[in-house]
Formats: C-alpha cells, sequence, structure tokens
C-alpha cells in the first residue's frame, strides 16, 4: 500500500499489476469530519496527477481529491453517492472512492509506504 | 494550549478532558466538536440531551435606580423594536438591538427577573452592545457586565427531566418562562429556550461551579457534550439566524423576515409605535414591504449550498437574484439545507431557483423555516 501527501491511500490490485484502489487514510477522514456529499467522476475519464477528480464535503467544508499519479479511471465506489458516511466509518475498506489504471508503474515508487506516511503524519 | 490571545471559559479544562476540539469563535477558545463528530452530537441532542458551553456570550443585567424593572424596560424600549413594557415578570422574549439606518447591531435575549432586566447578547457583538447601552441609556439605569457566571444550555428530550433531578422547579416552567432555581451549585437562572429547535434550558451558573455542575449534567447518560458544529446544523434546522451570517448592520428586521419578533404595539400604529433606533426605516418597511426577504432553501440534490453561493431566478440568468447566508447539511432531516436573501418577487415558498455550486447550476426550492418541527413545550 502507498501513500500520498495529501492522504490519500493507493492500494495495488492483487490480480492486475497497473490498478490500483484509491481512497483516503483514516487521519484525512478524522480531520475532514463527517462526510456528507461525493461527487464521482466518471469510468474512462483520462486523469493527470493533481487533476481534481473526486468533489467531497463534510459537514464544515468543501474539498477535492486529486488523482495520485496519471492514469484512466475505470471503475467508482457509487455507493458513496447515498452514502458519504462509509469514508468515515471505514475509510481503507468500503469507503474508497476509485481504482484507476496507472499509465506508468513506476510512478508508484515515488510515494511513501505505510512507514513513511505514519512518520509524514 | 491555549493560544495566548484568546480567552477561555470556566470550563475550558473539562472540554480538554471531554477530547474537544478546539477551535477559535468570537475571541474564545472553543469545543467545535468532540470524539464522536458532528453528525452524532446533533443526533444525540435531539434524541436525548445535549449540553453546550455558551459562557462565551455576553450576560447583562439592567438595574433601574428606582428599583421599578418598568424604567428598565421603558429606556431599553429606546434600542430595540420589542414590547418590553408587556414583558410580565419570569418571562423573556427575543429581541433586536438596531441601528439609524434599521439594520440589525445583534439579536439577543432579553428577560424580566422581578428588579432587572437580564440580557444575553452575542459573544462578538458584547462589547458594542454594553458601549451601546452605556452611551444610550439613562443614567439611572445601570449596565452591568455579568463575569462571574458561566452560561450552559441543555436541549433535547431529555433535558426537562435531567435539570429537574438536579434543579427542582425546571419541569414546571414553559416556553421562555425564566426563573432561579436553587442547587447545590448555587442559585441557577434559568430561561427555557435554546438555539436548537428542541425544548431545553439555558441556565446561568456561578463560574467557580459550572464545572461540577457541567460534571452532574454529564453523569445523566441521557446527556452528551455538543460542539459549534452540531450547535450550527441545530439552529439551522430550526431556521434559527446566526448573527454575522444571516443578520447583520445591513440588514433590517423585516428583511430577515423578523417582523414576528416586532410585538403590535411598536409598529406603525400601535400604542408605542417607534421610538427606536432606525424606526423610520422599518416602519416604512412594514408598512410599505421589501425589496428582498430572508427565506429557507432547499437544494434538491446531495450537494450542500454554503454561504455566498449565488441563486438565480433561471438555469441560464446572468445576475444573481440573491445568496445563501447560512448552508450546511441536516443530520436530522438527512439533506442539504440552507437560508438566504432572494428578492422579493422570487421569495413565495415553493419558488424553484438555482444555486450556483462549483460552476454548476443546481435546483433549489424556496422552503418555509423550520425546516424540522420545534418542539417547545409551549
Amino acid at each position: 500500500m502507498k501513500f500520498t501527501e495529501e492522504h490519500e491511500w493507493l492500494r495495488p490490485e492483487d490480480d492486475e499489476a497497473d490498478v490500483v484502489t484509491v481512497g483516503i487514510t483514516e487521519h484525512a477522514a478524522e480531520q475532514l469530519g463527517d462526510l456528507v456529499f461525493v461527487e464521482l467522476p466518471e469510468e474512462g475519464t483520462t486523469v493527470a496527477k493533481e487533476d481534481e477528480v473526486v468533489v467531497i464535503e463534510s459537514v464544515k467544508a468543501a474539498s477535492d481529491i486529486m488523482a495520485p499519479v496519471d492514469g484512466e479511471i475505470i471503475e467508482v465506489n457509487a455507493a458513496l453517492v447515498e452514502n458519504p458516511a462509509l469514508v468515515n466509518e471505514d475509510p481503507l475498506g468500503a469507503g474508497w472512492f476509485f481504482k484507476m489504471k496507472v499509465a506508468d508503474i513506476g510512478d508508484l515508487d515515488q510515494l511513501m509506504d505505510e512507514a513513511a506516511y505514519k512518520k509524514f503524519i | 494550549m491555549a493560544d495566548q490571545d484568546l480567552k477561555t471559559t470556566p470550563l475550558h479544562a473539562l472540554h480538554a478532558e471531554l477530547g474537544g476540539r478546539m477551535v477559535p469563535f468570537a475571541g474564545y477558545e472553543m469545543p467545535v466538536q468532540y470524539a464522536p463528530g458532528v453528525m452524532k452530537e446533533h443526533v444525540h441532542c435531539r434524541s436525548h440531551a445535549g449540553l453546550f458551553d455558551v459562557s462565551h456570550m455576553g450576560q447583562v443585567i439592567l438595574r433601574p435606580g428606582s428599583g421599578d424593572v418598568v424604567d428598565a424596560a421603558r429606556a431599553l424600549e429606546s434600542l430595540v423594536p420589542q414590547n418590553l413594557l408587556g414583558l410580565a415578570e419570569g418571562r423573556q422574549r427575543y429581541g433586536l438591538f438596531t441601528n439609524e439606518a434599521g439594520g440589525i447591531l445583534d439579536d439577543l435575549m432579553i428577560a424580566n427577573r422581578g428588579d432587572h432586566l437580564f440580557l444575553v447578547v452575542n459573544a462578538a457583538c458584547k462589547a458594542d452592545d454594553i458601549a451601546h447601552m452605556r452611551a444610550r441609556l439613562p443614567g439611572d439605569v445601570t449596565v452591568e457586565e455579568i463575569t462571574d457566571r458561566a452560561l450552559l444550555a441543555l436541549q433535547g428530550p431529555d433535558a426537562e427531566a435531567v435539570l429537574e433531578s438536579l434543579a427542582p422547579g425546571a419541569a414546571g416552567m414553559s416556553f421562555m418562562d425564566v426563573r432561579t432555581l436553587a442547587s447545590d451549585w448555587g442559585d441557577l437562572w434559568v430561561s427555557r429556550s435554546g438555539y436548537t429547535g428542541e425544548d431545553g434550558f439555558e441556565i446561568s451558573v456561578p463560574a467557580d461551579r459550572a464545572e461540577a455542575f457541567a460534571r452532574a449534567l454529564l453523569d445523566h447518560d441521557a446527556v452528551a457534550p455538543i460542539g459549534l458544529g452540531a450547535r450550527d446544523s441545530l439552529r439551522l434546522e430550526a431556521g434559527l439566524c446566526l448573527y454575522g451570517n444571516d443578520i447583520d448592520a445591513s440588514t433590517t428586521p423585516i428583511e430577515a423576515n423578523l417582523l414576528w419578533a416586532i410585538q403590535k404595539s411598536r409598529r406603525p400604529g400601535g400604542e408605542r409605535a417607534g421610538g427606536y433606533p432606525g424606526a423610520d426605516v422599518i416602519g416604512a418597511q412594514i408598512d410599505s414591504g421589501v425589496q428582498r426577504l430572508r427565506v429557507g432553501l432547499l437544494p434538491e440534490g446531495r450537494a450542500p449550498m454554503r454561504a455566498g453561493t449565488p441563486i438565480f431566478a433561471d438555469e441560464a440568468d446572468a445576475d444573481p437574484i440573491g445568496a445563501v447566508t447560512s448552508g450546511a447539511f441536516g443530520p436530522s432531516i438527512e439533506r442539504p439545507m440552507a437560508m438566504g436573501y432572494v428578492s422579493i418577487d422570487h421569495s413565495d415558498v415553493g419558488t424553484k431557483l438555482w444555486g450556483e455550486v462549483r460552476g454548476k447550476r443546481l435546483p433549489v426550492t424556496v422552503q418555509s423555516m423550520p425546516f424540522r418541527p420545534a418542539t417547545y413545550k409551549r
């Protein structure tokens, strides 16, 4: 599992080497507070690193989830639209945002591992 | 750690012990939420009881030199458009300080406590309010700021049973009654009122006994501490104004849809019409209407429309006809809600309008408030 400085996690899929699932960390979910709104990108969208791909709103404010690397959005977690609280309840599991096909799998090497992320927060 | 420039309330140490996340608010360090978070705190208050520290608010006594409260009431009527001569002993009402242009300087609670008036004003306005009263009230009315008492609110369906167990007499009060109740924590100045739309109480308690009193309230399973975050979503569901957002010196009581707070005796044609700052402007608006009105707004989708969201009459119109002044997600109504000002010709309940969020026009409907019916004990 890899982590970004924007408090996103990326988990490689076991059976597809260039596909990762993306969500936000427990730390981020706690800081944001209860989510009340999630707007997801369309499946098939090509994105560049740091593109704003997901809009989230907590009880406090709106913020963006950025693409952690270049690639293509291949699946989104539509359950979040009706139930944004899933992100707070299970940020590393049922609260995932999207799966993306990574353009260059080598980009993942630039990201933090769990130990580095724990030090970062 | 407390920020050096921020004031703290007598419950500051208790907030820290309870895990409150502290933020600056109106010059005070206050808890915005506790561990359960805004949504759970909001729902707890509506289903059981919530304890709020509102000690940052100003508590002020107006004491008439004559000893007759009528003299204080008559004097204060020169600064607010409320009927205070008609405010009976043991009763409280909502009031507004106005300026010469008819704008709102602050909103406040005014209680008749027998030989004096007791006011509760907003934290951010209290210094100005006190200066305003000292400058404008006759010299025989003393303006005393009460700094040795904390102010707590206990709100929700279990509030009555909890407070009655600690301060007998609470249960016999009706909405907007005020009483002094004896307790193990000294005399409590209690009003049956609040800022949540729930039945409940606001309780002024000696500062040096406030923490012990709060702990006694929290010893009840029904009572949980509630932060400023849920306080805001609770008051918005109840359709109540936040001074500085929904009302301020640029909005009049009539534009703010607060005509109900101006009793007939103070309106044009009433026996004590006018006689307060801005009465000419406000009186003319009562007679002839206003150009814009504060209304409730219900977004159709799930996207919250926050303060500042421009409101349009048509999806394609270039110029807005209004703007949101408060907007959030309503945990009890389980959808976004907002209030704001719209032009009078688009203010009827049911009018379909558009709010622009992140560059997109989203449908929103003018809605009567409160969004959730109040449960006051009348």
